[in-house]
């Protein structure tokens, strides 16, 4: 059964809209990009969208620091964004912290790790 | 929760409420004002033009002229002992044309008949030679040399924190709910707490008429009508636009928009006034703020409304009669009425301070403290926009707080927050610590200093970042527990 | 009083990357003042990703953006004052800052870089009638909470404004469990990066309401409501189109400006379209060996050209100070025109220009199959299809030295908008 998926593509403010027509996990057709890059996006986002997840979290015996900000070392699937931040909810960590130093290691079991992204 | 018999227990912190519990200081007496909301300087007082009147609108013989040219008089040598900010830069109420001319006639001799010194009519070139600004339609003015212009919230908090230095009590939160004779006292419930008293002053402000109405005879009732006025402030950067308060011609329902600079080097537009039901309605409108920007170019031309960071409204308590109502009721023995201090109310709030005191002294039979015991000084909270380079330098010396500049629009260290967060009354709010020392009241209104004011008042008050309000219960900064 | 050759005001990425980019060309004597008692500016409580795909070939958060300057500036030793808030720079270059270790001091300056940054629109400006409650806070003063602070400034959010904080507000609040009933914007298009409206608002199904704004507020202790009504072409309110939304928090982002109180009182002359200073291609404002980059001299919209301009700011100070910079024979202004709004610089000198320069500018309104054209004199140098331009995203063009050296009669340069 064909399903069309609506999308935005992101790669220039154009924003075109572009058309997916899908039978399964099939792509059918992508209309609507003026692009080449558009078509690609398209592809991506409809088969394995995937999204950078960056937060938070509490630090503590930092003299200057509440929190750590932290982020998904590559990209993770889009639908386990919410899933992440469950995994980092109750997640603190001690100074001192390094950019890169792992907070959660392969979290939701995506293989991906959380790192901090600043020094505390 | 408070215990014993006050002798005057005062309702409403406002200007004229905290002017009488100063002056009430003078006397060896318990004295305590009770206040609904969490902090000094809530209501009509942080509302309003703040504006010294110099005395030329009341009606020659009516309480209001008496105490607004006092109150005049009074402010700018109160300025100097308590420490706020007053500029006596001088006001115009400018006639647009011929037609009107009488009107600036009927006001001048209205002045010198309430005894105000100096007016004079200024014709157009002189005019144009003190406002750059004014309308071309402008053709005469009257000229006030003691108008002035007042720091509103200033003046409030340090007629508090002087009344008490010298023994007054505050207690907040504390909406009074009912006023009863109980043999020869008052007992005041306020809150939580059950006040008895030998006297009462009502100086609620908007809802003084409710107060008034607890204990007042069923002929005898009080009505308060809450006026609106709505303002425009615009940046300092606009604050020398005009040098002088700029009134229109006065009309039934006020005095007009007007134009004026601040004491705080803004410049202030407004207001509207509009009659309203809710007592609470310190909104602003679409109309409201539409009015005062079309009024005020009747009087100065292309008034910089682009560079305005902020709007407010404020209630002004109009009685139909529109003079001040002051003294013991016939019917409530020691029950002191000061009521429906509409403007000139700020101007007169000294004066009105005194002779409201001197009526409950007399009745109650005070004695004065003896001499050396009342301290009429205030120490003034630290300005360090007016500070020199070599005097900050040595304020950084005595203490390094001074070098944290927290609020960078109006120039605030941390060190200020923190006196005025250990001062009687203590600033405990966002609003307080802006009241008091100026921090969040510029440009960027908050944006980069509302964080770190909240980290100072969590560390002073060791309260959690929960319990931290920008103006009291209810008005949490915070919506539930954070992760740190 | 202590002497520098170069004062940087601002530790934040445009003073880090002026005073790394001075010292590398030989001054030395470089002090940066901030006012934060760390370093990094604003890019500390921008902890989403996407800086430095233009500088670093790869996507950084704002501090790991930021580190890679600081470790930079560390590894050279430049002298950096933290806590330390300049208070007054004077025309003849004299720098007085305060910090509480040191109270009130002078450095006479060889040279001055601005590099203050800017600070958000609040609401008052906005003139938005209602009450004052708690609970409406610019996105920035919320992102800080969220991000330093780890405290939540609201539960259920309405959001004024599609500028890119507002947008990643959006959905950094709802990671954080709060709902955000929509984002309403002013005009017919949004002031934000594609890519944020995807990712922060579709991606959770937010609505972004075009030509909309704040009609009211409602709660006079911390917000209940806010109207949201559609505007006409007039950007008024239409009557009758509001609709309510219950909610305890208003975020706003509805626009940066330049903060420029020092330089005003300095002297400096500043333009009434970017707020920021005029400035020549050195980057150098009216007043000599005062220089101007990042976001006090225009509001860029990618931390890249930030630190690009700013090397540049950093270049032209050196030589100031080493007495290298070569002097103007012929200077030509550059006019912004046809939906240009302004450009950066706005006059040029091809006697003290590099062999390239970047003139940066931002258009008026969204423009489709336009093309950039820039003359000199009267011969049109550069003539260049795009296929869409948006007030949101800044634009350059390269001028090439040789372009003014080989018109010596030009007596200015266009940078304009064309059908064809």
């Amino acid at each position: 059964m064909a399903q069309e998926r609506e999308l935005t593509c992101i790669n220039c403010p154009l924003g075109c809209a572009v058309l997916v027509q899908m039978d399964g996990d099939k792509i059918l057709s992508i209309s609507g990009n003026t692009c080449k890059r558009g078509e690609t996006y398209a592809r991506m986002e409809v088969t394995n969208p995937t999204r950078m997840v960056t937060t938070s979290v509490p630090v503590d015996g930092s003299d200057s620091e509440r929190m750590v900000s932290v982020k998904t070392a590559t990209a993770v699937p889009k639908d386990l964004i919410f899933g992440v931040m469950d995994a980092l909810s109750g997640v603190r960590v001690t100074a001192p912290v390094s950019i890169g130093d792992v907070v959660l290691a392969n979290v939701c079991d995506t293989g991906v790790d959380i790192v901090a992204t600043r020094n505390a | 929760m408070v215990q014993g018999l006050y002798d005057v227990i005062v309702i409403g912190a406002g200007v004229s409420g905290c002017a009488i519990a100063r002056e009430l200081a003078r006397y060896d007496a318990r004295v305590c004002v009770v206040e609904k909301e969490e902090d000094v300087c809530c209501g009509t007082s942080k509302a309003n033009s703040a504006i010294v009147h110099a005395g030329f609108d009341a009606q020659p013989g009516s309480l209001m002229a008496k105490l607004n040219v006092e109150g005049n008089r009074l402010m700018y040598e109160w300025a100097k002992e308590l420490n706020f900010g007053v500029i006596p830069v001088g006001s115009l109420v400018v006639c647009v044309s011929e037609d009107e001319r009488s009107g600036l006639d009927v006001l001048l001799e209205r002045g010198r008949a309430n005894g105000v010194p100096d007016l004079r009519i200024v014709e157009r070139d002189e005019l144009l030679q003190m406002e750059p600004h004014i309308s071309d339609e402008a053709v005469a003015a009257l000229y006030a040399p003691t108008g002035g212009i007042v720091d509103c919230f200033g003046l409030t908090i340090a007629l508090a924190e002087n009344a008490a230095a010298n023994g007054a009590k505050f207690l907040f939160d504390a909406p009074v709910s009912s006023v009863c004779r109980d043999g020869d006292v008052w007992v005041v419930q306020a809150g939580d707490a059950e006040l008895r008293t030998r006297a009462v002053v009502n100086a609620a402000g908007v809802y003084a008429d409710d107060i008034h109405n607890m204990v007042a005879a069923p002929d005898h009732r009080l009505r308060i009508v809450a006026r609106k006025g709505e303002y425009h402030l615009l940046d300092t950067t606009a604050g020398e636009y005009v040098h002088h308060t700029v009134f229109m011609l006065p009309s039934a329902m006020g005095k007009g928009v007007l134009v004026s600079p601040t004491v705080h080097g803004n410049l202030i537009v407004g207001p509207t006034a509009i009659d309203v039901d809710d007592k609470e309605a310190t909104n602003t409108t679409a109309e409201g703020l539409a009015e005062v920007a079309a009024k005020c170019s009747l009087t100065v031309k292309d008034v910089p409304l682009h560079e305005a960071i902020t709007s407010f409204a404020g209630l002004r308590a109009h009685q139909e009669a529109h003079d001040f109502v002051i003294g013991e009721l016939a019917e409530a023995p020691c029950f002191f009425d000061c009521a429906a201090i509409e403007s000139p109310g700020l101007t007169s709030a000294p004066a009105i301070g005194c002779m409201v005191s001197q009526q409950v002294a007399e009745r109650l039979g005070l004695a004065k403290k003896p001499d050396g015991a009342f301290d009429p000084t205030r120490p003034g909270v630290v300005n360090l926009v007016i500070a020199s380079f070599d005097e900050w330098d040595a304020l950084c010396k005595q203490d390094p707080a001074y070098g944290n500049v927290i609020c960078r629009c109006c120039r605030v260290s941390e060190a200020q927050i923190v006196d005025v967060i250990h001062r009687n009354p203590p600033a405990t709010s966002l609003d307080a610590i802006k009241r008091r020392t100026g921090a969040t009241m510029g440009r960027c209104q908050g944006g980069f200093c509302t964080p770190k004011i909240m980290g100072i008042l969590e560390r002073e008050l060791g309260i959690r970042p929960q319990g931290i309000t920008k103006a009291g219960k209810g008005s949490e900064l915070l919506v539930d527990e954070g992760r740190a | 009083m202590d002497t520098r050759d170069l004062v940087v005001i601002g530790g934040g990425p445009a003073g880090l990357a002026a005073a790394i980019s001075a010292y590398e060309q030989g001054c030395t004597d470089v002090v940066v003042l901030e006012r934060d008692v760390q370093l990094g500016g604003i890019l500390n409580q921008c902890i989403h990703n996407g800086f430095g795909l233009h500088t670093f070939k790869e996507e950084l958060t704002g501090p790991e953006y930021a580190a890679r300057y600081v470790d930079r500036a560390r590894e050279l030793g430049i002298a950096c004052e933290l806590g330390t808030m300049v208070v007054d720079v004077s025309t003849d270059r004299v720098v007085t800052a305060v910090s509480p270790q040191r109270g009130v001091f002078s450095i006479q300056a060889g040279a001055v870089i601005l590099a203050m940054g800017c600070r958000e629109r609040p609401r008052g400006a906005l003139g938005i009638p209602g009450f004052r409650p708690a609970g409406i806070y610019s996105a920035g003063t919320a992102q800080r909470l969220v991000n330093i602070e780890g405290q939540m400034p609201g539960r259920e959010v309405v959001i004024l404004g599609s500028g890119d904080i507002g947008l990643i507000m959006a959905r950094r609040m709802t990671l954080e469990g709060a709902h955000v009933a929509c984002v309403a914007e002013l005009m017919p298009y949004s002031g934000g990066l594609k890519r944020n409206i995807v990712q922060c608002l579709d991606d959770f199904g937010i609505p972004l309401l075009l030509s909309h704004t704040i009609s009211r507020i409602e709660g006079k202790r911390r917000v209940e409501a806010v109207w949201v009504s559609e505007v006409g072409a007039d950007l008024k309110p239409i009557p009758g189109t509001e609709v309510r939304y219950p909610c305890d928090t208003l975020l706003l982002s509805v626009g940066l400006l330049p903060e420029n109180e020092l330089s005003r009182a300095a002297g400096v002359e500043l333009s009434a379209v970017t707020r920021g200073p005029v400035v020549n291609e050195s980057l150098q404002t009216n007043i000599p060996g005062v220089f101007a980059c990042g976001n006090v001299l225009h509001v860029h919209d990618l931390v890249d050209y930030v630190s690009q301009e700013a090397a540049l700011a950093g270049e032209c100070a050196a030589r100031y100070v080493a007495g290298t910079m070569a002097s103007a024979v012929r200077e030509v202004p550059v006019v912004a025109q046809g939906g240009v709004r302004y450009t950066v610089p706005s006059c040029v000198s091809a006697d003290r220009m590099d062999e390239r320069l970047v003139v940066r500018f931002r258009v008026g309104n969204v423009y489709r199959d336009k093309y950039v054209s820039v003359y000199v004199g009267d011969d049109r140098i550069i003539h260049r299809k795009k296929r869409v331009m948006a007030p949101g995203e800044m634009e350059e063009v390269v001028i090439k030295k040789t372009d003014l050296t080989s018109r010596p009669d030009a007596d200015r340069i266009v940078v304009t908008l064309e059908e064809e």
